[in-house]
């Protein structure tokens, strides 16, 4: 499903991330970019979503060399296959539960469907909050609006940073269900982001990262 | 979702500082459109009372006073000329017609205007009540004169000297003025005049009509009441024995052809005591004059517009700060860099739209509300119920100044790095 040959990122004169190895995983699988914080499991995160081109190696999604597109075809190649949940949500809030989803839909360039919305949102215990704006709701449900928003385009990839962080652990293990649920559904590559040891258990591959050291000068 | 509901979203999420832009904008604007309903329709009411005046014929002095005395009835005229002289020039080969006005009097702050009936001809104001005069002391009223006072056929009024009510000393006593006939609105000056003969206002005016003089008063009246004495080329009587001592105000005059427009008035000033203006140089010359305060409000209406797109500009900008997780998630979902570009610029130009259309509904309102003021005190007809084609420029400009004020917003929005962004928050 997704190839990562050699990448590694510098961010001014500090190397943020080197991952030397050949990492290939399947259709349907689960990894776990797991390091303590500082070793570059977001900037990863963000390389294999498209939003950060690396400053060397490559990242193959379903067989394309994603950084050899122009930026906008990646745009539309990221909102098209992979399906992001941000640690912060980012749900957009001058719009109502059912407009962050559509806007999925429209700015993926997808046309907008307002049954498979209501779809989504019924399976993820949302049913009936489709016209609440996201301060209207709990935290536990703007996440799972988040994890709607993702899954909405049907992605190849869904990739969740820190999902868990914060919750006690029937909370994240519940969020940790629904994200591994979700992703069988649409029957998408799932990789998640964290540094809680509480998790791990639930993944079949793991890339561990260590903390980066300053370059020598 | 479409870009243009996303933009509205935002719009009305700043509801305050979007009234304030759309008010500040609107303001600016609505002068522009006031300033532009004004000057197309003073213009075009000065045109409409010059029509097919070639040339004004008069004592000597300012030849705008001259036309504003003889044309627009604004202003005293510059003195009279002698009958006998101005039936001359009235044979000039190169004059078509020539229309005689005698001016002296008022009644209630409405001119009377002696003259003969071409003058109504004119400005082709039909009666719609009563005939012309056949007699002195006959009025013919113009159609405001005639709703603002109410008279009526029939009435009789009392005139008083001078030209307005307030300079108006002393009224003529002697012989009241009867209602004949009542013209037609034309949004001409004349709907403000009282029209009488030329005859009459010699009876008000001439020296020996005073009391202690009953033979000299019947003389004339007998004269001038005879439907068969003998007219002139100004339509005006001929009586020798005084005619020597008789004076018009001024000549209303249309050329037989346009060449005459070069030597005639280059005659007039040279070769007799009279002094000839056109009404169309001394109303341009007297829009130059104007020109320079309408040149300061529309300046101000210019700075009201600049201030209004800065201060869009200014929320914009700040708004893209606040909102910059919003487009780094937009930028997450799919949407290209050039899709967010537009998206803010379409915010700048929704909001200037808004603000251009408050500005043309209050530039209408307000012209109409002063027209409403204004038709009743001035001589002009204004309304705020017409659009005039260089208002579609409006909307022009609304977009330009959108995508100006929306401009440096939409490219930082362009520049901005998503992944930095949304590390920015973690």
């Amino acid at each position: 499903m997704f190839e990562l040959k050699h990448v590694g990122h510098v961010y001014g004169s500090r190397l943020v991330l080197d991952l030397p190895e050949y990492i290939e995983a399947n259709p349907g699988e689960k990894w776990l970019l797991h390091g303590p914080s500082g070793s570059g499991k977001t900037t990863l995160l963000h390389i294999i979503a498209g939003l950060l081109k690396p400053s060397q190696g490559s990242v193959h999604i379903a067989e394309q060399d994603i950084y050899a597109l122009t930026e906008t075809a990646r745009d539309r190649f990221r909102g098209q296959r992979i399906g992001i949940v941000f640690q912060q949500f980012h749900l957009l809030p001058v719009f109502t539960v059912l407009e962050n989803l559509l806007m999925a839909h429209y700015m993926a360039g997808v046309q907008q469907d307002k049954t498979h919305v209501q779809q989504v949102l019924a399976t993820l215990g949302l049913a009936g909050r489709e016209y609440a704006y996201p301060s209207e709701l709990s935290f536990g449900q703007q996440q799972r609006v988040a994890i709607a928003r993702a899954v909405i385009n049907r992605p190849q990839l869904l990739l969740a940073d820190e999902p868990t962080s914060g919750l006690d652990d029937t909370r994240s293990e519940q969020v940790l269900d629904l994200l591994v649920s979700s992703a069988r559904e649409v029957q998408a590559t799932l990789v998640v982001a964290s540094h809680d040891h509480r998790i791990t258990d639930s993944f079949d591959h793991c890339i561990t990262l260590d903390e980066q050291v300053e370059l020598p000068a | 979702m479409n870009l243009f509901k996303i933009s509205l979203a935002y719009i009305y999420r700043r509801k305050l500082n979007t009234l304030l832009n759309m008010l500040l904008l609107g303001l600016g604007t609505g002068i522009v459109v006031v300033l532009l309903l004004f000057g197309e329709q003073f213009e075009e009411n000065l045109h409409r009372n010059v029509q097919n005046i070639d040339v004004v014929v008069g004592a000597k002095g300012s030849p705008l006073q001259l036309i504003l005395s003889s044309v627009f009835h604004v202003d005293v005229p510059t003195g009279n000329i002698p009958l006998l002289e101005a039936r001359e020039l009235a044979k000039n080969r190169a004059v078509a017609q020539a229309i005689p006005l005698a001016l002296g009097d008022n009644y209630r702050g409405y001119r009377i205007v002696g003259t003969t009936s071409e003058y109504a001809r004119h400005y082709r104001a039909e009666l719609v009540d009563g005939s012309f005069w056949d007699a002195p002391y006959q009025v013919v009223i113009g159609a405001q004169v005639a709703s603002v006072t109410g008279l009526a056929l029939g009435d009789e009024i009392i005139s008083s000297h001078g030209l307005t009510a307030e300079t108006a000393s002393d009224q003529h006593e002697s012989q009241p003025f009867r209602v004949v006939g009542v013209l037609q609105p034309t949004g001409s000056i004349i709907d403000r005049l009282l029209l009488t003969s030329v005859e009459t206002v010699w009876l008000v005016h001439e020296p020996h009509e005073e009391e202690g003089e009953g033979d000299g008063q019947d003389h004339h009246m007998e004269s001038h009441t005879d439907e068969d004495s003998a007219r002139d080329i100004l339509g005006l009587p001929m009586d020798s024995e005084i005619d020597a001592e008789r004076e018009v105000t001024s000549l209303l005059i249309r050329y037989r052809s346009p060449i005459a427009a070069v030597s005639f008035p280059r005659y007039v000033n040279k070769e007799t005591k009279f002094q000839a203006a056109s009404p169309a140089f001394e109303t341009t010359r007297l829009f130059v004059l104007l020109g320079v305060g309408l040149e300061v409000v529309r300046v101000f209406g210019g700075v009201l517009v600049f201030a209004a797109t800065l201060s869009i500009f200014v929320a914009l900008y700040n708004a893209m700060k606040d909102r910059r997780y919003d487009l780094a998630m937009m930028r997450a979902l799919g949407a290209s860099r050039g899709k967010l570009f537009f998206q803010v610029l379409l915010e700048g130009v929704l909001l200037t739209l808004m603000g251009t259309g408050l500005g043309f509904v209050l530039g209408h309102a307000s012209t109409e509300v002063i027209g409403a003021w204004v038709r009743e005190a001035q001589h002009i007809n204004l309304t705020g119920w017409i659009i005039l084609s260089d208002e579609f420029w409006l909307i022009g400009l609304a977009l330009v100044l959108g995508s100006v004020s929306a401009l440096i917003p939409a490219l930082q929005v362009y520049r901005t790095d998503v992944a930095q962004t949304l590390v920015e928050v973690a």
